[in-house]
């Protein structure tokens, strides 16, 4: 039992990991992570929202009529994001501020969907629950590497705090703009899931088809 | 499981979901609504404090502002401030005893407290504008009035950019600027915020001596030894549209349509 906790709980941050493996929540991940504060914050509201919403749809999952089944995980999961945004806005203003849309957006993060409709329909409460932070700690741990990398080498800071100092302010480090913009987090990520994939070759698809042979030249 | 997909179980649970949700929803936001009210009005009153470098470490915002700002109502057209015998209508006298409270961005929403700009005086692409705009008045120890901070806001690259203008009383030479939303491009457009940037604006005049709107933003650099360098800042590398929107947005707001008429009258009668 505590072996399966285990994998539950600690299966999603390497092994099946949401953005990594099952390319999942790629847009937020793509949006929150220039800096780090709001890539903290953006990943306990995803982790609380995943976790919570589970455990609710579990709890009711023998009631659910199947015909309005996704309906009602995206109630549960609505009211949750508007409860976290409520709580943002009351105690993390500035925060709140930076994430504007996105934290609305967790609403469709295909990750909280994708985990009630797989995992809290199918099992108890407390795995959902499990479950739940589980995959809210694997999109943490990508989105935390990128928003490292990004926020260090686009602005020279870790957290707002300098680390290198920028030219702008006088300092030797000139800032790869690059990183500040979206694109370069889907680069970030696409590099991470390549080491990830070389590390652990069974995260590898298998190809969905093979290329034909190339035909030979007609002419003799 | 059959059961579950009857029509009236299938009723009853979506209406039971629907209750709970709505129960705990409204919950939330009632019981956070004071806080976050809160949250709104200190964020404003911190950058309107930031823009005029009024803030101190250790004061509270709230201290700061009560103590040594005054928030006054003016008419763009007429440039008067908004005083007893000029608040006729209903909003005009609510906005006269509590001026904290009036909304400026919510007036230029509203018909009757509007003016729909046309396309040759909307340089800073903002189409409509409140008739009445506030005004923070800040004031020395001794209870003068020093610095003059004028809310401004105008169109960049992809967003509206809205901050405060801080002018001294002498109507023309800049305390700060600084802007507490927008959402240009971070690293280029975004640098609106960079405190380097920020700190060329002290001292520059926004008026040049035949009273016309003066100060823009230069392409690269200020070239100290340059004729008006006093109405001249670097613009943002990599940024020009932005850095034509916060131009526009400056000389819209000091000139006639903004606070032209206003900053006149300051300057020959005082504050």
């Amino acid at each position: 039992m505590a072996s399966e906790t285990k994998k539950v709980l600690f299966g999603p941050v390497v092994d099946n990991n949401p953005i990594a493996l099952q390319i999942l929540g790629i847009c937020s991940a793509l949006a929150v992570t220039s800096n780090l504060n709001t890539t903290v914050t953006m990943c306990i509201a995803l982790t609380t929202v995943t976790a919570f919403s589970n455990f609710f749809i579990s709890c009711i999952r023998k009631q659910i009529p199947s015909s309005i089944r996704i309906i009602v995980q995206m109630a549960i999961i609505a009211s949750l994001v508007i409860v976290v945004d409520q709580f943002l806005k009351a105690y993390a203003y500035a925060i709140s501020k930076q994430l504007s849309v996105f934290v609305g957006l967790i609403i469709t993060n295909c990750i909280v969907m994708g985990r009630a409709e797989a995992f809290a329909m199918k099992n108890p409460p407390i795995p959902s629950l499990l479950d739940g932070i589980g995959n809210g700690l694997g999109y943490s741990a990508v989105l935390l590497s990128v928003g490292v990398v990004r926020e260090l080498f686009g602005a020279g800071k870790l957290f707002g705090i300098e680390i290198l100092a920028t030219v702008n302010d006088g300092g030797w480090y000139v800032p790869n703009g690059l990183l500040l913009l979206p694109p370069s987090a889907f680069f970030l990520i696409g590099l991470l899931i390549w080491a990830l994939r070389s590390a652990k070759p069974e995260q590898v698809e298998k190809p969905e088809f093979s290329m034909a042979p190339q035909s030979k030249a007609l002419a003799h | 499981m059959s059961s579950n997909d009857s029509t009236g179980k299938t009723l009853l649970v979506a209406s039971l979901l629907c209750i709970v949700c709505s129960i705990v929803v409204s919950t939330a936001a009632v019981a956070l609504k004071g806080e976050q009210v809160k949250n709104k009005l200190l964020d404003k009153n911190k950058n309107i404090l930031a823009a005029a470098g009024m803030l101190e470490e250790g004061k509270s915002i709230q201290e700061i502002f009560e103590q040594r700002l005054e928030v006054k109502l003016v008419n763009l057209d007429t440039g008067e401030y908004l005083t007893e015998e000029t608040a006729t209508e209903e909003w005009q006298k609510a906005a006269l005893e509590n001026p904290v409270a009036y909304d400026q961005r919510k007036a230029a929403k509203t018909k009757g407290q509007n003016e729909i700009l046309g396309g040759s005086e909307d340089i800073a692409s903002i189409k409509r504008q409140a008739q009445y705009a506030t005004v923070y008045l800040a004031k020395n120890k001794s209870g003068e009035v020093e610095t003059i901070i004028l809310p401004v806001h105008g169109y960049g690259l992809w967003s509206t950019l809205y901050g405060f203008l801080a002018l001294e009383t002498d109507a023309t030479t800049v305390v700060g600027l600084g802007f507490y939303e927008h959402g240009e491009t971070p690293g280029l457009g975004g640098e609106v915020d960079n405190p380097k940037w920020k700190s060329m604006w002290p001292g520059k005049e926004v008026f040049d001596d035949e009273g016309d709107v003066a100060i823009r933003l230069v392409k690269g650099s200020v070239d100290p030894k340059a004729a008006n360098v006093e109405h001249k800042v670097d613009g943002l590398a990599g940024a020009t549209l932005t850095s034509n929107g916060v131009t526009n947005l400056l000389q819209f707001w000091l000139g006639e349509n903004g606070f032209g008429q206003y900053l006149a009258k300051v300057k020959e009668q005082g504050v």
